[in-house]
């Protein structure tokens, strides 16, 4: 990136990553990691469901839950960068929808067009749009639930029009296109591993580089932050545009992956992507919660869709059931920090 | 978030300005002659706007709306937020039809049933956000799932729309040759209760105090959390009643009634003047900013543009809104620097 400053961020998150002295250490930063409570909700879901009815773990069904679980992952890794600066982006889903349609559009406009460069067209889309946002956020300096609140509308409206009742079909792409989402790396599908490479990638960008520690700074105190010398609209900015190109990349996979495309795709994923990153245990008041977190969220959102189904509870139950989870994030998030207060003996919360 | 106060003429003493002045400069006096500009504009532009029968679908179209923004007005005022008002307009939705079709009791008591639930709701809400000292933003966000999921788990995806005529035409019927609708009695009594809460009781001035600081609303004795958690009991209950009219008018009870309606509400009382950090914001502005939003979606819809580039219209609005006042405070503290930078080789030379 362009400015390395070499400063250390004073209230970053214990990251379990983190290198210590010892190993006792190192398991006691694990076990107190923001990560593992909805990472061991995950694997008693999964175990659980497995317990019940036993094909859930069948090679097929395994890939399914990989498949659906992809485009979310990407989406909640994007919008945790966004979260971390204490912004949020609520227009995710309607970018998703108009790079999706634009990828149908792209391929019905230059047939022969390389797949790699569908996947750039659509990244930068996205980084467009996503940095059209964080502009209008800095420079304005409002908050970043009601620009992106705006430009929800506004985005979708424009994808309204331009699609209208128009759809492109998977059949219409290239095969090698639609292939990323039945072909398999070792029993994991292309696109799932293009996503788990873009969490491996974002999470290290955050947790080490300086311009990612700077984010943290950003979301923990933005005043401190900018007396610090941190430049808090250039770094605010580039998340949003960060944000937007993983949305961008998500567009397409979402061409890649989904029968059709049309005016209403994506519309209403963008509270189920907030929800993930913060069922991850990213803090929607900014400064803390991982990408791996957020991506760990959306993984078990999109499981307990297919577990209800594997399970034959009454289906209606699902969203009820988010609900709840994000509820409960947020109280045991809550109830954990008053409990690390207090021992520190600050004189309580706030 | 960077949180900066756009700065008010009104808001400096010693700027002497004239009554006139500071009504002309309030940003709701502005939103009314935009909405003036529009009803004019779209009467003689658009052939059959000027009539009654557009006044009584307007009216009837804005009332969820209008209805929701009341409360939301005064949370946001406080610097909160709830974003499960249309969740909670569905679920008593769905409870009603299940209560009508299955338990037998008059609809009257099913209405009041449904708004306690509404309540209840709201409830729910207040308790997580004052006594755990949780978010608004982040609650609400886990409620607008919740009881939206409760909802289909109540009433399944089935309908329920075998309501009695009477109360169902009741719901739209016009006061007369007026084409107001009867049901607008009742909404701006709702209104004018919430207008006087907000802007001649001791109770809403402590509100605009919380929203400026929260600390400062403490220390001078102000029970912060007990406002907060009737506000959002409050705002249940209308969401609520919401949930019961948007059903009577539709003749409808379902899991997916006013799905996404929160969005218009938030951005309606934001188009408004009510400032998204709290603090600011008037009734007057948010109920102009409600029939805004509502006559320019139906103005542009009877001059058949597509529903498409309404959304567009709504979203630019609500950016403009916001970014405006910014602008404004900029561009005049551009002026007051280079004004600055002018007097001040006179300054040594005077003193």
């Amino acid at each position: 990136m362009s400015t390395v400053t070499t400063h250390q961020t004073p209230d970053a998150p214990v990251h379990p990553d983190h290198p210590h002295s010892s190993p006792t250490r190192r398991l006691a930063s694990l076990l107190r990691a923001r990560e593992l409570p909805v990472a061991v909700a995950l694997a008693l879901l999964v175990l659980g469901t497995w317990l019940i009815n036993d094909k859930f773990l069948s090679a097929q069904s395994v890939k399914d839950l990989m498949l659906n679980a992809t485009i979310m992952v990407i989406l909640a890794a994007g919008q945790a960068i966004v979260l971390i600066t204490r912004n949020v982006d609520l227009s995710v889903g309607a970018i998703v929808g108009i790079v999706a349609f634009g990828t149908g559009a792209l391929f019905e406009a230059a047939p022969g067009i390389p797949i790699a460069a569908v996947f750039v067209v659509g990244m930068v889309a996205g980084a467009a749009l996503g940095a059209l946002n964080g502009l209008l956020v800095t420079v304005a300096r409002v908050p970043a639930l009601v620009i992106t609140l705006g430009t929800l509308y506004a985005y979708r409206g424009v994808l309204s029009s331009w699609a209208g009742s128009k759809q492109y079909f998977s059949g219409n792409n290239p095969r090698a296109f639609g292939q990323l989402s039945v072909d398999t790396v070792l029993r994991v599908p292309i696109i799932t591993v293009i996503a788990a490479l873009v969490v491996v990638v974002v999470a290290v960008y955050l947790a080490y580089r300086p311009a990612g520690r700077d984010l943290y700074a950003i979301g923990s105190d933005p005043e401190a932050a900018a007396l610090f010398g941190i430049r808090l609209q250039a770094r605010v900015l580039a998340a949003f545009a960060a944000c937007g190109a993983l949305t961008g990349l998500a567009g397409v996979l979402y061409a890649s992956r989904y029968n059709s495309v049309g005016a209403l795709t994506g519309s209403g994923l963008e509270l189920d992507i907030v929800a993930a990153a913060v069922v991850g245990g990213v803090a929607i008041s900014g400064g803390v919660g991982t990408v791996a977190g957020a991506a760990i969220g959306a993984v078990l959102l999109s499981t307990i869709t297919s577990s209800l189904t594997a399970t034959r509870v009454d289906k209606f139950w699902q969203q009820a059931i988010v609900g709840i989870l994000i509820l409960a994030a947020i109280v045991i998030d809550r109830v954990t920090a008053i409990r690390r207060s207090n021992k520190l003996r600050v004189s309580g919360p706030r | 978030m960077t949180e900066t106060r756009p700065a008010r003429a009104a808001d400096r003493p010693d700027a002497p300005v004239s009554f006139i002045r500071r009504v002309a400069g309030r940003s709701d006096t502005m939103l009314f002659l935009v909405l003036l500009a529009v009803i004019a504009s779209a009467s003689t532009i658009i052939v059959n706007f000027a009539t009654t029968v557009t006044l009584g679908f307007l009216l009837v179209q804005v009332v969820p709306v209008l209805l929701m923004a009341m409360p939301m007005t005064l949370i946001i005022v406080t610097g909160e937020i709830d974003l499960s008002v249309a969740s909670t307009a569905g679920l008593t939705s769905a409870v009603m039809g299940v209560l009508w079709r299955d338990s037998g009791l008059g609809i009257w008591f099913v209405i009041v049933l449904c708004v306690l639930v509404g309540a209840v709701c709201g409830a729910v809400n207040g308790l997580l956000i004052t006594a755990l000292g949780l978010s608004s933003l982040a609650v609400t966000i886990g409620t607008l799932a919740l009881f939206r999921g409760l909802a289909l788990v109540v009433i399944g995806d089935q309908k329920v729309s075998n309501f009695p005529s009477e109360l169902t035409s009741l719901a739209t019927r016009r006061i007369g040759d007026t084409g107001i609708p009867l049901v607008m009695v009742g909404v701006l009594l709702v209104v004018g209760v919430f207008a006087v809460v907000l802007h001649s009781t001791s109770f809403g001035r402590t509100l605009f105090a919380m929203g400026y600081s929260p600390e400062a609303a403490r220390f001078v004795g102000i029970r912060v959390d007990a406002a907060k958690f009737w506000l959002f009991v409050v705002s249940g209950a209308v969401s609520g009643m919401v949930g019961v009219y948007w059903t009577l008018r539709f003749a409808s009870a379902g899991p997916d009634n006013a799905t996404g309606l929160e969005l218009s509400v938030i951005a309606a009382v934001l188009l408004g003047g009510v400032s998204i950090f709290g603090g600011r914001g008037t009734i007057a502005g948010v109920a102009t900013g409600v029939l805004l939003i509502g006559t320019l979606t139906y103005a542009l819809r009877l001059a058949r543009v597509p529903e498409t580039t309404l959304s567009i219209v709504t979203g630019l609005l609500l950016v403009l809104s916001v970014v405006t006042p910014s602008a404004i405070a900029w561009v005049r503290e551009k002026r007051r620097l280079s004004r600055l930078h002018r007097n001040s080789p006179a300054v040594p030379a005077a003193g």
